[in-house]
């Protein structure tokens, strides 16, 4: 019996070397057991993995899908991209079997990784940290991702915001970006955030930019569902804007229309002395403009 | 008069630009600023970084550069007789909102709008100048959508393509008697003329010069439209029928369709109603049918009634149930333009479902796994272990997907 315990940092790196090598030395599934670190080591077993020999030919869809999964919170993750591994080398076109049960449950779980990978570059949000001045900026923000998904997004971060220094917290990694260069470290609990007058007028923004008379809760829930709230500022405002919406909606339909303020006529008769006279002159008319 | 606050002005010019429904930010061109000297990226696919209440995606700062304006269109919430209150931004107001916004991973870029003032071309050229402020001084390298005004000068609209990825008119409303009715200063022709002026520009910066080299880009994600829907008497045929036509003659990105919402302090002209949502939910649906499952115009418009869609069932099963004597199809067989037009299969389900029949024969529970929605797909088709029998031919068929029927109360 094997024994690998594949780290948190590098995860990825480290499953496909171990699997290159024990698919090398025609080591079997049942054979290995993959472990997370902090797990209890298992008596009498073997832990070190052959180092891979020669050339293993894998498709490349196989090898995308398992950079995704590696990162999935599910503990069988390491053991169950083996075993579909193991079945590739007899049937390579398993890769493109949609019905295959085990392939179907890898999909899911690299679905899983792309939807919180994408929900992170979504929400994570950023407090300044640094001096306003200074010649590179520095933010820096706590997150809480479903799965583990700091290390293969920080490179997004790295190339959205080249300019500035960055970094991004979460409970078990963090991800550090100075200079342009990403490296991560070992998870922190949540640290205290400077304030920052922006949210201030990010949550303003929130609120005005809703339209009260089309309320659809479950919309919004389904596309940011509540687990994200409590790091997301704009959140906050969500209950007064839903427990209002349908008074002001009513509000707006009971409301007699108005007059038009004074402003409107002197405007209407500009507008209309224009058009008449149709010269160029504000404010201009297309025909003004092919005239020219 | 004391000088309004920052957070006061982007209160009156979000509220007022919260009617335009787009808020796209994809399919422009690939950058990032890995070298260090911008701010921001673009990956082909957009991201939405907050949902509002209303189930609408926030992905852009949408705001006016101004809220006042000198035209009167009934349907507007910023029309010259209306009484909101007013605002404008500072060209350095908007830009400093962007990229604060940007930083703190708020936003993907900015949609800027604005009410008419003094001039079409004076407010296109201050819109213009925001542009050109974040992309030339900020090096900002996010997303820009400017909405151009139709009748500001072919020279701003050049400039405004070469910054902004993506550039849009708005038709406003379905058909030209509505827009001279409800927009008496707008005109449906010079619309439609500023469209086709973007769609040359576009097409002439894809020719090479006689060396080789590529012009710059121009409006890189395309331009759009909206309608309002709801507003006038259009129906859904003639709503349609429009935007093929759009897609068509200025190779449009997207139409996008507004159901017509009550707006403080509306105009007599335009009562209020409840938006019609669900009229816009199938106005979509038929417009995807069109674009991407290979369904001609007359097809979808066959199937309605009064010419409006069916409220109760989706433009796809609609379809489906009127041409019952096509189905069921057998999944294992049928060509691919046929399973697009299964209730419950989408393009990549279908994808999926010719590429595994290569390997082996489908059964009806390889299609769960798949991904077809099957308690829609079934009466329509045959798979390995499963045939619908008579259910396809059922009378009682389309009440299995329609609502229960509402029962009218007598108070």
């Amino acid at each position: 019996m094997y024994h690998v315990v594949i780290p948190k940092i590098g995860a990825a790196t480290a499953w496909r070397t171990a699997a290159r090598g024990f698919l090398a030395a025609q080591i079997p599934p049942h054979e290995i057991c993959w472990q997370e670190p902090g797990a209890a080591p298992e008596l009498f077993a073997r832990t070190q993995a052959p180092p891979p020999t020669g050339d293993i030919k894998v498709s490349r869809r196989f090898v995308a899908m398992a950079n995704s999964v590696v990162w999935h919170r599910d503990r069988d993750r390491f053991a169950c991209l083996y075993g579909f591994l193991w079945r590739l080398r007899d049937a390579p076109h398993l890769i493109g079997d949609h019905g295959d049960p085990h392939l179907a449950r890898l999909r899911r779980m690299e679905k899983n990784v792309h939807r919180c990978q994408h929900k992170m570059k979504a929400f994570v949000r950023f407090r300044e940290i640094g001096d306003r001045e200074a010649p590179r900026r520095s933010f820096a923000a706590w997150f809480e991702p479903t799965h583990h998904t700091v290390e293969p997004t920080a490179s997004f971060f790295a190339r959205r915001f080249g300019d500035m220094d960055w970094r991004i917290i979460t409970p078990d990694k963090t991800a550090i970006c100075v200079d342009g260069v990403v490296s991560f470290s070992a998870g922190q609990p949540r640290p205290d955030l400077p304030e920052d007058a922006h949210e201030d007028l990010w949550i303003a923004y929130f609120e005005n930019i809703f339209n009260p008379a089309r309320l659809k809760v479950s919309a919004m829930c389904s596309e940011m569902p509540k687990k994200y709230w409590k790091n997301l500022p704009e959140a906050a405002a969500i209950a007064n804007l839903v427990k209002t919406a349908p008074e002001r909606a009513e509000e707006m339909a009971r409301a007699a229309p108005t007059l038009p303020p004074l402003r409107a006529e002197r405007m209407k008769e500009r507008l209309a002395r224009f058009d008449a006279s149709d010269v160029s002159g504000p404010p201009q008319s297309s025909a003004a403009h092919r005239q020219k | 008069m004391t000088r309004m606050t920052v957070k006061r002005k982007l209160e009156i010019l979000s509220d007022a630009a919260k009617y335009d429904a787009s808020c796209a930010s994809s399919g422009s061109n690939k950058r990032d600023s890995r070298d260090g000297k911008g701010l921001g990226s673009n990956e082909g696919s957009g991201i939405c970084h907050a949902y509002a209440p209303d189930g609408r995606c926030i992905s852009l700062l949408k705001i006016l550069m101004t809220n006042f304006c000198i035209y009167d269109c009934s349907y507007c919430v910023n029309r010259v007789s209306s009484n909101v209150p007013r605002a404008r931004f500072t060209v350095d107001e908007v830009v400093d909102l962007t990229i604060n916004f940007y930083r703190r991973n708020y936003i993907e870029g900015l949609f800027l709008s604005s009410g008419i003032i003094r001039s079409p071309d004076a407010t296109m050229a201050d819109m213009v100048r925001i542009a050109r402020r974040l992309r030339k001084e900020e090096s900002f390298r996010g997303y820009i959508h400017l909405k151009t005004i139709p009748d500001a000068a072919p020279e701003l609209i050049a400039q405004a393509g070469l910054l902004a990825d993506r550039l849009s008119i708005n038709v406003e409303l379905p058909t030209d008697a509505a827009v001279e009715a409800y927009a008496p200063e707008k005109s449906p022709e010079q619309i439609r003329g500023a469209m086709a002026d973007v769609r040359h520009r576009k097409d002439a910066a894809q020719d090479r010069s006689h060396r080789g080299r590529r012009p710059p880009r121009f409006a890189p994600a395309g331009q759009s439209t909206q309608m309002i829907i709801g507003a006038d008497g259009a129906t859904d045929k003639t709503i349609l029928g429009r935007s093929t036509r759009l897609y068509g003659d200025y190779k449009l990105k997207r139409v996008y369709y507004s159901a017509f919402s009550p707006i403080p302090d509306s105009s007599a002209k335009l009562p209020l109603i409840s938006p019609p949502l669900q009229r816009e939910h199938r106005l979509y649906q038929a417009d995807w049918l069109l674009r991407f499952y290979g369904f001609e115009l007359d097809e979808i418009t066959s199937t309605t009634r009064d010419g409006n869609l069916d409220l109760a069932v989706d433009p796809k099963l609609a379809w489906a149930l009127e041409h019952r004597a096509l189905f069921p199809v057998d999944v294992n067989t049928a060509p691919k333009e046929l399973l697009l037009r299964v209730p419950g299969f989408g393009v990549k389900t279908v994808k999926r479902i010719v590429s595994t029949r290569r390997h082996c024969y489908l059964r009806y529970d390889h299609l769960l796994r798949i991904g077809g929605a099957m308690k829609k797909a079934r009466p329509f088709i045959v798979a390995g272990g499963w045939s619908p029998g008579s259910l396809t031919d059922s009378a009682c068929l389309r009440a299995r997907f329609a609502p229960p029927p509402e029962q009218l109360t007598l108070f």
